[in-house]
């Protein structure tokens, strides 16, 4: 048992299982984010929803708990895949057929989950400054301490007004889309939860969760770009 | 019978001497091809006009040509055994390509395969990986009744699918990843699903699985290509069947 892991099965074992842990962050990101374009929706205050959420999640001590284990989700992931990639580059061997690959139906994002994972990472990096950094670290005078904690909302609302961070969190958003729409299905066909009858039926729920997910990022950075100018 | 006119082609041929010399494509002419010969018959015509010539022919590999045997193995413009769906190189026929094409043949390409010369290479790493497990133990004496052991309709059927894997290496030369996940999860699979396979069905999964990694081959990804080109069809499910037979297995030791 304590050698799985120096199985190929094994290594894939970790891809899958810390992919579908970052899949269920996303949903609780995305969830947070939803609030964003809840308030006007709803009625409340401007950002009430939203810094009441962020606080929930900067005081809660599960979520706080979660935190380093996320931190370990993505660098088992990052790590894994380098390693993998390098193996599998490695046993393709040095030629390439000089009449290409002209194999049909084979799903683009599936040959190309590395390069979509690099691009998340740069994502995330711009990301995890923009935000966590001045949110855990160094702080920021728009999140000036409200009754209930930060004023997340305005440090958010305002980065979103930077036309080219819009645009990097739209890209962002469809990367992540086309990612999962390949690893959500893969990660269940890797631990064996899949059979001639579940592998079109994952596919499908794949490209619906990925799609709800990478476009719903995209959207909520949209709106408050576009519908809900600084006032 | 109505006269077809054959085929005037160019063909691009890897030629390689040996397993460390360096090779490269020759580009040789070919002309009236009846469309209505194999591929393999394709070749031996140039085959016989290099050995006219005084030339060395190419070397190819081939066995039964009635689709069955797994020995033939090119790759063809783009695809492994060629454009046509579900058959090997013996049986694509030469009605699939147009008359003036520019035909590309080369061998397959990957870590786990080398090339032994020109289009023959060397795929005894997969009789490695059956040597590792991919047999059943029988007790010698009389020969047991074939239907003493009731089997489900839908496990004979899937067996027999995974079984008709011919072990040609189309999957690994397509995978991305030069993976051998189709090839040893169709041999998992076929055992697996039967109950003379089950006795040693934990032993079988995690040892073919540490001969494929020990051989060179990737890790797969799931992106399904080696299904497509698969001249037998051989499902993805049954990767999905090997990951499963593995990881419990390795969660029993």
């Amino acid at each position: 048992m304590a050698n799985i892991f120096s199985y190929s099965i094994g290594r894939k074992l970790l891809m899958s299982l810390s992919g579908l842990f970052l899949v269920m962050f996303l949903l609780v990101h995305l969830l947070v984010n939803s609030f964003l374009i809840l308030d006007p929706l709803l009625g409340t205050a401007e950002g009430e929803m939203y810094n009441a959420g962020v606080h929930f999640m900067t005081t809660n001590p599960f979520i706080r708990i979660m935190e380093p284990i996320l931190a370990g989700g993505f660098i088992v992931h990052i790590v894994y895949s380098i390693i993998l990639t390098i193996q599998n580059m490695r046993a393709r061997g040095s030629k390439t057929y000089a009449s290409g690959n002209k194999t049909p139906d084979v799903e683009w994002s599936s040959k190309n989950m590395f390069v979509l994972g690099i691009a998340l990472l740069s994502f995330l990096a711009i990301h995890i400054a923009q935000f966590w950094v001045k949110m855990k670290i160094t702080g920021d005078p728009r999140l000036d301490y409200t009754v209930e904690g930060h004023n997340a909302y305005v440090l958010v609302h305002e980065t979103f007004q930077i036309t080219w961070v819009m645009i990097c969190y739209v890209i962002g958003g469809i990367a992540l889309a086309f990612h999962l729409s390949h690893g959500f299905w893969s990660a269940f066909h890797t631990v064996g939860l899949s059979n001639s009858i579940w592998i079109p039926r994952l596919q499908k729920i794949s490209v619906v969760i990925a799609w709800i997910i990478g476009l719903g990022f995209s959207t909520i950075a949209l709106v408050q770009y576009l519908v809900y100018p600084l006032s | 019978m109505s006269e077809k006119k054959g085929l005037n082609l160019t063909l691009k041929v890897w030629r390689q001497k040996g397993p460390k010399e360096a090779g490269r494509f020759e580009t040789y002419s070919v002309s009236n091809i009846s469309p209505d010969s194999s591929f393999l018959e394709m070749m031996d015509v140039l085959n016989e006009q290099l050995i006219v010539e005084g030339k060395d022919p190419v070397a190819f590999d081939h066995d039964c040509r009635e689709g069955i045997c797994g020995m033939c193995s090119l790759y063809i413009n783009g695809h492994a055994h060629g454009p046509d769906e579900d058959v090997t190189t013996c049986q694509l026929h030469m009605r699939k390509f147009k008359d003036g094409e520019t035909v590309t043949i080369e061998p397959w390409r990957s870590a786990g395969f080398p090339v032994i010369k020109d289009l023959i290479v060397d795929r005894s790493a997969f009789d490695k990986i059956m040597a590792a497990g991919g047999f059943i133990s029988v007790n010698t004496g009389g020969v047991p009744d074939g239907n003493a052991i009731p089997i489900p309709k839908k496990d004979a059927d899937e067996a027999m699918d995974a079984a008709s894997c011919i072990g040609c290496g189309a999957c690994v030369a397509t995978c991305k990843n030069g993976s051998a996940m189709l090839f040893v999860a169709a041999k998992v699979s076929q055992l697996a699903l039967l109950p003379q396979g089950r006795v040693e069905a934990a032993r079988r999964a995690k040892s073919m699985v540490a001969k494929m990694d020990e051989l060179g081959f990737g890790n797969c990804t799931n992106t399904g290509a080696c299904e497509v080109e698969c001249p037998k069809g051989i499902s993805i499910a049954n990767i999905a069947r090997l990951n499963r037979e593995f990881l419990l297995a390795k969660l029993q030791d």
